[in-house]
């Protein structure tokens, strides 16, 4: 391989032309593709600097640039479903991850009846996404709303259950696979001790499975923050709209008087989450090629 | 050493030595104790507020359960032989609850006539139609009567023959002790409630709109009539010209004579076909699906839209793998300078909010304004929304711009893990590029590859937030079904479910549930094959 580079780097006018066939071509194709990937997201920059705020002006990139549309975003209630969504996405993945570690640690760590089917149990409803039951939810959400408002249509904390609900099916199996990976010497010689297992829990396995908790609890703030369906059927009123359901209603209603809020928003809402995937990346990337190439 | 020391309990464990007394184990109450305890009184105490919301609202339903639940939680956190149950009760009620109730939910609404006119229990739908038909009878007395009011809720206080009675909406009429009447008989002092002045009613036209509105019912009894007014100073008893028989199950109009009967399809029907509007909610067999394939207005617009679930799926995966299998290819070269660079660049549009890149782009392609047409078709007319085969390019289009940076990063991933051996085998029984990436790169990629490739399928096979945030299923297809050209099932599932308002039909959306269901559990039984995660359990 450096034998190669170092004979590409002398440029004899042969070399030179074979550099080309094998390497250099591939430069002018990164442009391209990069226009691909970038163009839309450039765009929704320069429309969001733009100063008339509407569709129409946003077409001649970059012509002016002015943060009327980020100051109009205070006129909206943009920063109420920005709350929301931290709100809500916050709160689920704290419970999927409390939730989940605490089913993952039974799981890895006693051996009771029933705890092979009920693995495998879980692995079949997990099969079955929630969003596909929404009719059901929603009547059930009906239903609970009756007895007590807080559980039913229109409320955060109703959405947040729903999340919850599918919080132990989607992230059990990864945690226990961590789990398991914990050596149990060191619970045992704990137990030995004089460990309780709730100290064993908190004290001991906690602080060693910290990275498989961060990475469920991203994951789950992920899907509240990228779900839809539920999130438009449960909050009905605009003050308890998420983003997704909030900037959704600015797209489809008026879209042409409302892009510029909608790409000041937009670039907001997605800076921290490019920030920190782009921080993240190393393991990102780490984590999908770790869960490819097992099988 | 450490083996000696395991015999050694061991044996101490089996012989029958004489036990130590629990109480020599007191060490006082710990602070976990204490935590538990304070966290089971919350959550006794939310348990109880529950069950005495429901028993209020006479939902037995969910009293019963929570009845089950409260007794079921005690149990497991202050039984010793509970140990797991402790650490999965939390998430297994809201397992119970959200997920597989709901899924068990959505197999029974599969198979009954829930929906806009079916929405509740026979005798909810023989009240409704007694509300509906009801009328003042032409002889029956009138009462003085006051509005009163209690907060927002508004109610009348009527006079019957010295006896001053309360009731609003939702309470029926009781007797009220120590009203004052004045000398026509007017309520104009009742205990718990305020008086509303005449004079405002007549200010206030929302008001007024609201107590000519108002139906008092006389009793819980529909069949019992309500008190109504015209004009907020006299009440007058209005009753349904129509009879309920409980045992022939018909409901008679006392006026013309026709009898209504409870037919098996949740309606009250003449013998002549006519229909009461309310209904009730009963089991219907199969007629859900049924009627999914042989409706005329609906069969042949689901069947197109299952076709174009399945290839927009597979369309999907295949274009956004091939792409990034392609960029990372051509990519994962130690000669190519900036790849890390190159490589954060490729992969932006994947960290870019899915449901913003969709909404995006329907600005970016709207037709007359949007950049697209503006930019790259020199100002052309393109109705990319619009048109049916347009609109399914342009949902392909977007999907493979959010998603090729997936299959890119794991296909660099998956190429970096394979072994150069086999390659550089290969290269020197003289194997060309094309004949290496077709018998040894792309079949080694694969055995990693297609487990993800499935789940991504079965993924884009529910992705409504594209299709919906993109064209909202449309352009819509000619005739009444509601659907769209680039609807897929579970989209298809939300118009026709009427969640969103509209007409609802809770069973047919339901049975099409159970459809998807089946297809996304044969998909989930094949990648469970390739897994085979079943073995690692």
């Amino acid at each position: 391989m450096s034998a190669q580079t170092h004979t590409a780097a002398r440029r004899s006018p042969t070399r030179r032309s074979r550099w080309w066939g094998e390497v250099g071509w591939k430069y002018p194709v990164a442009a391209i593709i990069i226009f691909y990937a970038v163009f839309p997201l450039v765009y929704v920059v320069s429309a969001s600097l733009s100063d008339s705020g509407s569709l129409s002006g946003s077409t001649s990139m970059f012509s002016d640039i002015s943060f009327a549309n980020f100051q109009a975003l205070n006129e909206t209630k943009f920063w109420t479903w920005v709350g929301n969504t931290l709100i809500v996405g916050i709160a689920s993945a704290f419970g999927a991850v409390v939730m989940g570690a605490a089913a993952a640690y039974a799981f890895s760590r006693f051996r009771f009846k029933g705890r092979r089917p009920g693995l495998t149990t879980l692995l079949i409803v997990q099969m079955f996404p929630q969003t596909v039951a929404f009719v059901s939810v929603f009547l059930l959400l009906t239903a609970l709303g009756n007895v007590v408002p807080a559980l039913g249509i229109n409320s955060k904390i109703a959405l947040i259950c729903v999340y919850l609900g599918g919080a132990l099916g989607a992230n059990t199996f990864l945690m226990y696979g961590f789990f398991n990976s914990v050596p149990k010497e060191i619970d045992e010689s704990a137990k030995i001790d004089g460990a309780t297992h709730s100290q064993i829990y908190w004290q001991l396995i906690m602080p060693l499975v910290t990275p498989i908790l961060a990475v469920v609890g991203l994951l789950a703030f992920i899907s509240a923050f990228g779900d839809f369906i539920l999130a438009k059927i449960v909050l009905v009123s605009d003050d308890q709209w998420t983003l997704a359901v909030g900037m959704y209603q600015w797209v489809s209603n008026q879209l042409t008087s409302n892009w510029g809020l909608f790409a000041a928003g937009a670039v907001i809402a997605s800076i921290p989450v490019l920030a920190l995937f782009l921080a993240l990346q190393k393991y990102i990337v780490g984590g999908l090629t770790a869960g490819s190439v097992k099988g | 050493m450490s083996n000696d020391a395991t015999v050694a309990l061991k044996q101490s464990g089996s012989s029958p030595a004489p036990r130590e007394s629990h109480a020599r184990n007191w060490r006082g109450l710990g602070w976990g104790f204490i935590v538990k305890l304070m966290l089971m009184a919350i959550a006794n105490a939310l348990g109880i507020t529950i069950i005495l919301a429901a028993y209020n609202v006479e939902a037995w339903v969910i009293l019963g359960a929570s009845v089950v639940l409260l007794i079921v939680a005690d149990l497991i956190y202050f039984m010793k032989r509970t140990l797991p149950l402790k650490y999965m009760f939390p998430g297994l009620l809201f397992l119970f609850v959200f997920q597989i109730f709901t899924l068990g939910y959505t197999g029974y609404v599969a198979f009954t006539n829930y929906g806009t006119g079916h929405a509740g229990s026979q005798q909810q739908a023989v009240d409704a139609a007694l509300i509906q038909d009801e009328r003042r009878v032409d002889d029956s007395p009138t009462y003085p009567l006051a509005v009163v009011r209690d907060g927002d809720t508004i109610g009348f206080a009527i006079n019957a023959d010295g006896f001053v009675q309360v009731g609003t909406e939702e309470e029926p009429l009781a007797a009220v002790d120590g009203a004052v009447v004045n000398d026509s008989g007017t309520p104009t002092e009742v205990p718990g409630w305020e008086l509303v002045p005449r004079a405002d009613l007549f200010s206030d036209q929302a008001l007024q709109d609201a107590v000519v509105s108002l139906r008092v019912p006389v009793s819980e009894d529909a069949e019992d009539g309500s008190i109504r007014t015209r004009e907020g100073a006299t009440g007058a008893i209005y009753t349904s010209s129509l009879v309920w028989d409980p045992d022939a199950q018909t409901l008679t109009d006392t006026d013309t004579g026709v009898v209504y009967e409870a037919n098996g399809e949740g309606n009250f029907a003449t013998a002549d076909g006519a229909q009461l509007p309310a209904g009730w909610v009963v089991t219907v067999g199969f007629d859900n699906f049924v009627k999914a394939v042989t409706d005329t207005a609906l069969a042949g617009p689901l069947l197109k839209v299952t076709g174009w679930t399945f290839a927009f799926a597979l369309l999907t995966v295949l274009t956004s793998f091939g792409l990034g299998l392609l960029f990372a290819i051509i990519y994962n070269d130690q000669r190519v300078k900036g790849r890390r660079f190159l490589r954060t660049l490729f992969i932006l549009p994947y960290a870019f909010p899915a449901f913003m890149s969709a909404l995006l782009w329907r600005g970016m392609l709207n037709r007359e304004f949007g950049i697209v047409n503006d930019w790259f078709f020199f100002g052309a007319d393109i109705n990319w929304l619009g048109d049916p085969m347009l609109a399914k390019f342009v949902i392909l289009w977007v999907n493979l711009w959010l998603s090729y940076p997936y299959w890119f990063l794991v296909c660099t991933g998956a190429l970096q893990a394979l072994s150069t051996e086999t390659q550089e085998a290969a290269r020197i029984d003289g194997a060309g590029r094309w004949r290496m990436f077709r018998s040894i790169i792309l079949p080694l990629l694969l055995v990693s590859t297609a487990p993800l490739a499935i789940a991504s399928f079965a993924f884009n096979f529910n992705n409504f937030t594209i299709i919906y945030m993109l064209t909202e299923g449309g352009p819509p297809f000619p005739g009444t079904s509601g659907l769209g050209s680039t609807d897929i099932l579970i989209s298809a599932i939300y118009s026709i479910s009427g969640v969103d308002g509209g007409v609802a039909d809770y069973g047919l959306a339901s049975a099409l549930s159970i459809v998807v269901f089946v297809i996304v559990g044969i998909i989930s039984a094949i990648a469970f094959r390739q897994t085979r995660k079943l073995e690692e359990i």
